[in-house]
């Protein structure tokens, strides 16, 4: 229910950053979809936690610890937020604004990044999702199978 | 819940507008905000709402795990074959450009409009499949 609460405040605020596109992403994505799946899980689970098999927790730890600070060395060649000498801002953002309409021709630029100048990213997003699924289905969805191929035995 | 009158009369006057919003927001993505990834979502979402205040039998006999499975590849079948096509009629992969010989914005055009409808299609499909996977299993 918070997260679905905190969705919906974030995609306001997108709105109020102009970023209407991620605002609607976020609404129908974070506060509709992924609530209901996040019940959907509450209540396939259980109130108890199994309990775990007994091993060291040295290994994971420092795995962890090792990967945030890899992570916390790379926010260091970060730009600074905000800062208009960012690269970002000058070097793709106006070739994009500037030339989309004649290229593209659409009025929303963000679709015409999305789909055309960054058509294989999205391509690459749509494989992921499609992985999901699959991955989904194998660790969900296969256990029916298993249990009804045991009944048929019986 | 079918026996509720309030939920299900709701969602009888809600759905054909959800299902509705999410095809104008995958076909007037290229003119306002939206695309084919959120009309996917919010049309799985009408979906989930209808198996939701219907019942999982319902749901299943109107949109068949089969479908559904069929639909997850189609949406990216259909938009890495659009990259083939613009390869196949001279240009680079996902160059929609040359999909139209006299405009290469006509070009552009068509091939994000395919594009988003194959996004659309996937999405769509996956979050009705992931419902399905989660709400199925209890039974």
């Amino acid at each position: 229910m918070l997260f679905g609460i905190y969705s919906l405040v974030s995609a306001s605020l997108f709105v109020i950053l102009d970023a209407v596109d991620v605002a609607f992403t976020e609404a129908s994505v974070g506060a509709g979809v992924s609530t209901v799946f996040m019940l959907g899980t509450l209540a396939l689970t259980t109130s108890r936690e199994k309990t775990p098999v007994a091993h060291k927790p040295l290994l994971p730890l420092l795995v962890v610890t090792i990967t945030g600070l890899a992570l916390v060395y790379g926010t260091w060649d970060i730009p600074p937020y905000g800062d208009p000498a960012n690269p970002i801002h000058h070097h793709l953002v106006q070739r994009f604004i500037e030339d989309s309409p004649r290229e593209i021709g659409i009025p929303n630029v963000v679709t015409s990044v999305l789909a055309s100048y960054r058509g294989y990213d999205t391509l690459g997003e749509t494989t992921v999702v499609f992985t999901a699924a699959i991955g989904v289905l194998v660790l969900v969805g296969g256990a029916r199978r298993r249990r009804s191929r045991k009944d048929e035995s019986e | 819940m079918k026996r509720y009158t309030i939920p299900r009369l709701g969602a009888k006057l809600l759905l054909p507008l959800i299902l509705l919003f999410a095809l104008y927001v995958q076909f007037h993505g290229d003119y306002g905000p939206g695309g084919g990834f959120q009309a996917g979502v919010i049309f799985g979402a009408g979906f989930i709402l209808y198996a939701l205040i219907y019942g999982m039998d319902h749901a299943r006999r109107l949109m068949p795990p089969w479908l559904l499975r069929i639909g997850i590849s189609l949406g990216v079948l259909i938009y890495a074959s659009v990259g083939l096509l613009g390869l196949l009629l001279g240009g680079n992969y996902l160059d929609y450009g040359v999909l139209d010989h006299h405009d290469p914005a006509h070009g552009q055009h068509l091939g994000i409009l395919l594009v988003e409808l194959g996004v659309g299609i996937t999405v769509s499909a996956v979050m009705v499949t992931i419902f399905y996977a989660f709400a199925g299993r209890g039974r």
